[in-house]
């Protein structure tokens, strides 16, 4: 009886049975999971906030005490605001077109669509100065006409809505694929108008989609950097973002007042991006 | 479906109410898409590809040959080539983790694949400058044994890892969830080790889900600009990749060599687009197939 045990005992230490040596390897996965996303993720963004908030809130008041601190951080909710509305209107009618009609150079526009998700977002900002710039194509034309568009909000919309461009209609889109046109047929049918059926039929359907789609489309514009730092000019008060001012405080040395302003950002942009992914899964339950 | 409303069209016309309008409205739309993309997109493109043609084919070689541009392009390379292989490596795991495994907290390590999204690059290079710079949790122990992470090439390719950790989790978990775990389970059964099972049955049925990652984080770390203008310190030849030399020659007035480098990435980015919309079809092809 004891050299049985004794058997087993030494198989057990010597070799693992195949059960525990699969529990072995699930752990073993799983701590490689735990880690790569503790260490390269959970630990710098804890970093910034400890920098930003470890003294309460005296580092974001005096990052906002900073001239332009305030304006910045304005500027930055505001265009991405109108960036996140324009880029719902457009978005959802891109995605409609590409879904629901077939016509010449669909597959070309669906392409152009995605371009933005490849094309670096520093690449979009040089093509804006070089299309609008003081003496380039377009820029000369429009200031002999008056109108300034590089070093104006105007350019920062611009870069913002090119960025996000994809975002909303590739949210959309994939819903809308799934939606049969046999409900919108049969109200065309019964007389309804375009804008109607479009508005009675379609939209309810893909509203969590599009809900979904802009507030992405927000949280990417607060942080958006590459495409605006060439085109906005960054002059504090008029067109200086939030993204960049913190980049600017960064380079001053001024870790805490930079981290208290990236914390304050990120936190906002980190609940919608949750409350996005709520959105889409409930939608994708139903 | 493409095919049936032509075939279709020519008898629902004469009983829809108001075909006149419908067709006016759908053109206006259709019009008003070209038109939005057209100036969004379509305009700065020719935009740059014209200012950098402009400049001569003879201008444009010369700026290849500078020694500076082609340290760029190799250190892009290089921060490339680290980033990929470690977001794929890590990334299958994690993606694997999250969706066959139950554990308690895993909702939020699911949560920190998302973060990533919501920050600001500049965000992501001020965190490395605070955990690595003077003062940071981490720099004591590196600085004691003299290895230079801040200013220097290793921040650059954390940084860019960290801004890259979703793309390839986020585009290989919902295709693991799709195929289930039938075919892994009977591969095991049937004796296979899980190095075999993964070979044979995991990695051939994620594969086009992870070349869509791949290439999505292959553009994005080619072209990050805002973490690594941060932590690199800008020492031209040494820590400057191709998108911190076109914003160091915009900054310095050298539009055209700028103009080159940022079309020679956007071409880069539009093949790599065309490997991303290559990989979609085959992975829309897969669910209609099933």
């Amino acid at each position: 009886m004891s050299s049985a045990a004794q058997v087993s005992a030494e198989r057990s230490r010597t070799r693992l049975s195949p059960r525990s040596a699969a529990r072995l390897r699930r752990m073993t996965l799983r701590g490689a999971a735990i880690v790569y996303l503790g260490a390269m993720v959970a630990l710098p963004v804890a970093a910034v906030v400890t920098k930003g908030f470890g003294d309460g809130f005296a580092g974001l008041r005096t990052a906002l005490d900073v001239p332009g601190g305030m304006a910045a951080i304005r500027l930055t909710l505001i265009t991405s605001t109108v960036a996140a509305l324009i880029s719902a209107v457009m978005g959802t009618m891109l995605a409609y077109v590409l879904v629901r009609y077939s016509f010449r150079g669909r597959r070309a526009l669906s392409a152009i669509v995605d371009l933005p998700l490849a094309i670096p977002t520093l690449v979009t900002g040089v093509m804006l100065v070089a299309l609008y710039g003081p003496n380039s194509l377009i820029g000369g034309f429009l200031a002999d006409l008056g109108i300034q568009v590089i070093f104006t909000p105007i350019a920062i919309m611009l870069a913002l809505l090119v960025v996000s461009l994809p975002l909303v209609v590739r949210s959309v889109q994939p819903v809308l694929q799934e939606l049969d046109p046999a409900e919108e047929e049969a109200a065309a049918t019964l007389g309804a108008s375009s804008w109607a059926t479009f508005y009675r039929i379609v939209l309810p359907a893909i509203r969590p989609a599009i809900a979904g789609g802009t507030l992405l489309t927000f949280a990417r514009c607060l942080g958006e950097f590459g495409s605006v730092v060439l085109v906005a000019g960054n002059i504090p008060n008029e067109t200086l973002t939030a993204p960049v001012f913190i980049f600017q405080l960064a380079n001053q040395f001024r870790p805490v007042e930079a981290a208290a302003v990236a914390t304050l950002l990120f936190t906002l942009s980190f609940v919608l991006v949750l409350v996005t992914g709520r959105l889409l899964r409930r939608k994708e339950e139903d | 479906m493409s095919a049936l409303p032509q075939t279709a069209k020519p008898a629902r016309t004469v009983d829809l109410p108001g075909t006149a309008r419908r067709r006016l409205v759908r053109g206006v739309v259709v019009t008003l898409c070209f038109l939005y993309v057209g100036v969004l997109l379509l305009l700065p493109l020719v935009g740059i590809v014209w200012t950098a043609f402009e400049s001569g084919i003879s201008t444009i070689l010369a700026t290849f040959r500078l020694p500076d541009v082609q340290h760029a392009f190799f250190l892009t390379g290089v921060i490339t080539l680290i980033t990929l292989v470690v977001t794929t490596f890590f990334g299958v795991i994690t993606a694997w983790v999250l969706v066959r495994q139950h554990f308690p907290g895993k909702s939020l390590l699911n949560a920190l694949v998302d973060l990533p999204f919501a920050l600001s690059p500049v965000t992501v290079g001020l965190a490395a400058v605070i955990l690595f710079g003077l003062g940071g949790w981490l720099e004591p122990f590196f600085a004691s044994r003299g290895i230079q992470i801040l200013f220097a090439v290793p921040s650059m390719v954390l940084v860019t890892i960290f801004i890259c950790i979703p793309f390839t989790i986020r585009e290989v978990v919902p295709v693991l969830e799709e195929i289930g775990k039938d075919e892994e389970d009977a591969a095991h059964t049937l004796g296979a080790s899980i190095l075999q099972t993964w070979r044979r049955v995991t990695l051939p049925n994620i594969r086009w889900g992870l070349l869509y990652g791949v290439a999505l984080t292959t553009a994005r770390s080619i072209g990050e600009i805002g973490a690594v203008l941060i932590v690199s310190g800008l020492i031209k030849g040494k820590t400057e990749t191709a998108t911190l030399f076109i914003f160091t020659a915009i900054e310095e007035r050298q539009s055209t060599e700028a103009y080159i480098v940022a079309l020679t990435l956007a071409t880069v980015s539009i093949i790599l687009l065309v490997a991303i919309e290559t990989a979609r079809h085959r992975i829309e092809g897969r669910k209609e197939g099933t």
